[in-house]
């Protein structure tokens, strides 16, 4: 047995394999060339206009509908308008060289039929809710590696269409428990250009898929939170950085109860990010909208570094951002089948 | 009295499913399966008739009283038909609830255009 753990650790063993000139500690990639986010744009529904950030994204339905026929052709057209409002403000569609999108449904429904008329060279990326940070990461390979100049960024979620795939029709009425987070209906998109001015992503942490049993789909926060923390203390082992080197570490959508786990499962670790943590699960809705454990959902993440993030970066209110999105990688599938749900967080150091 | 005794029995009926949704794992689909069918074994096992002499509609109307029909109903028929009144007792009993569910059902279909 012995042996066996052995050799696998001299497998990744820097000393032996040496460590990629782009690479330190074990997850962690830096880009020195700091790709800069140039800019960013946002769309949500009705019910996060009036939310925490309402008055901060760029455009919001009036309807989760939006005169579409269906909730995912919504999420298609959000997704869409997302990334030519993004690529407008940063020079123009036409300028974007590669798209990276994401979103929660099967086969990427909302996102294949939302880029079909860009026209443009795209990778679909799954990494459930945290697509945002995975888009980062493998955006600022692509520039920060010279294969390209400026890649656009989209990920998007509906509240309506998650809850058709993943839990009931909404027309059934299920209640929902005290533990369940609400999808959050919206897109956000960022370009990632080369050069420019703006907030820089400076190096990024590759999480791991972590299970720890947990088989609630409605219980989500507290089944990534480990991953969260794994990701988390990885990257500051990696950077030798202190938690106190950001302004703030932010997770993706833990909410209410995962927030509060996560705290403790650092603290365990020897780490306190009590001081300068936040759940962008817990930014979208205000307590009154009876939303239970917060926000979840590709777009919770992204509309909250997007709309708030980023302003708050431009303005030089924020300096180092650690953001952190979580995402649970069960399958409807995988739930009926009794499985537990596999779980990952992606971190992305953004500086200014 | 009578109003009484209906509105506390079928109410306590639905605070028992409340009960299960909110401290349970299980679904509103689980708790219809599972209050039909003890409401067919219990009035199967005559355990339900005093509760549907003493509270009438309050035990006939939730779920449980579906599986009182199915089980009456089913028993009804043995005892005019014999063996094949297994098969027609139950559906015989029933039918006004599902026929006014299909009929129901079939109308708010063509009404309203479902999208969840």
């Amino acid at each position: 047995m012995n042996k066996v753990v052995d050799m696998d650790k001299s497998a990744v063993n820097p000393a032996i394999m040496g460590n990629p000139e782009k690479k330190i500690g074990q997850q962690t990639l830096i880009f020195p060339s700091r790709p800069v986010i140039a800019s960013t744009a946002t769309i949500a529904g009705p019910k996060e206009g009036e939310g925490k950030l309402g008055n901060r994204i760029d455009r919001l339905l009036e309807d989760n509908l939006d005169g579409q026929s269906s909730w995912e052709k919504t999420e298609s057209s959000m997704l869409e308008w997302a990334l030519r409002e993004a690529a407008g403000k940063a020079g123009g569609l036409s300028t974007v060289e590669v798209i990276l999108a994401g979103d929660l449904l099967n086969q990427l429904m909302a996102t294949h039929f939302g880029i079909r008329n860009l026209g443009l060279p795209f990778l679909g990326l799954y990494g459930a809710c945290s697509t945002f940070s995975m888009g980062l990461l493998l955006a600022g390979i692509i520039v920060d590696g010279g294969f390209a100049n400026k890649v656009a960024i989209g990920v998007s979620s509906h509240h309506n269409t998650a809850e058709r795939q993943y839990r009931f029709p909404t027309e059934l009425g299920v209640q929902r428990p005290p533990v369940a987070q609400w999808t959050v209906t919206g897109a956000g998109a960022v370009v990632l250009a080369k050069t420019g001015e703006g907030p820089a992503i400076t190096c990024a942490t590759i999480g791991k898929i972590i299970d720890m049993g947990e088989t609630d789909p409605n219980a989500m926060g507290p089944a990534m939170a480990p991953a969260a923390a794994d990701t988390i203390a990885q990257h500051l082992l990696d950077t030798g950085r202190d938690p106190k080197y950001y302004d703030l570490i932010a997770t993706g959508d833990l909410g209410t109860v995962g927030k509060t786990l996560l705290i403790a499962f650092l603290k365990d670790k020897g780490v306190d990010i009590s001081h300068n943590y936040e759940d962008c699960g817990c930014m979208i809705y205000h307590k009154e909208q009876d939303v239970h454990a917060g926000a979840s959902g590709c777009a919770c993440s992204a509309l909250v570094f997007c709309a708030e993030f980023y302003r708050l970066m431009r303005a030089k209110a924020m300096k180092r951002l650690l953001l952190v999105a979580t995402g649970s990688l069960h399958s409807p599938t995988s739930y009926q089948q009794k499985e537990t749900i596999p779980c990952i967080a992606h971190a992305i150091s953004i500086e200014i | 009295m009578n109003y009484l005794a209906v509105f506390v029995v079928g109410g306590l009926i639905c605070v028992i499913g409340q009960l299960i949704l909110d401290l349970t794992p299980l679904t509103p689909a689980h708790v219809l399966v599972l209050f039909v069918v003890l409401g067919t074994i219990l009035s199967g096992l005559g355990l339900y008739q005093p509760l549907v002499d003493f509270a009438g509609a309050g035990a006939t109307v939730p779920l449980p009283g579906f599986g009182y029909a199915l089980a009456t109903g089913t028993m009804e028929d043995v005892d005019k038909y014999g063996f094949p009144g297994i098969f027609s007792g139950g559906l015989r009993a029933t039918a006004s609830g599902i026929t006014a569910a299909v009929i129901f059902g079939l109308l708010m279909a063509s009404v309203f255009n479902p999208k969840g």
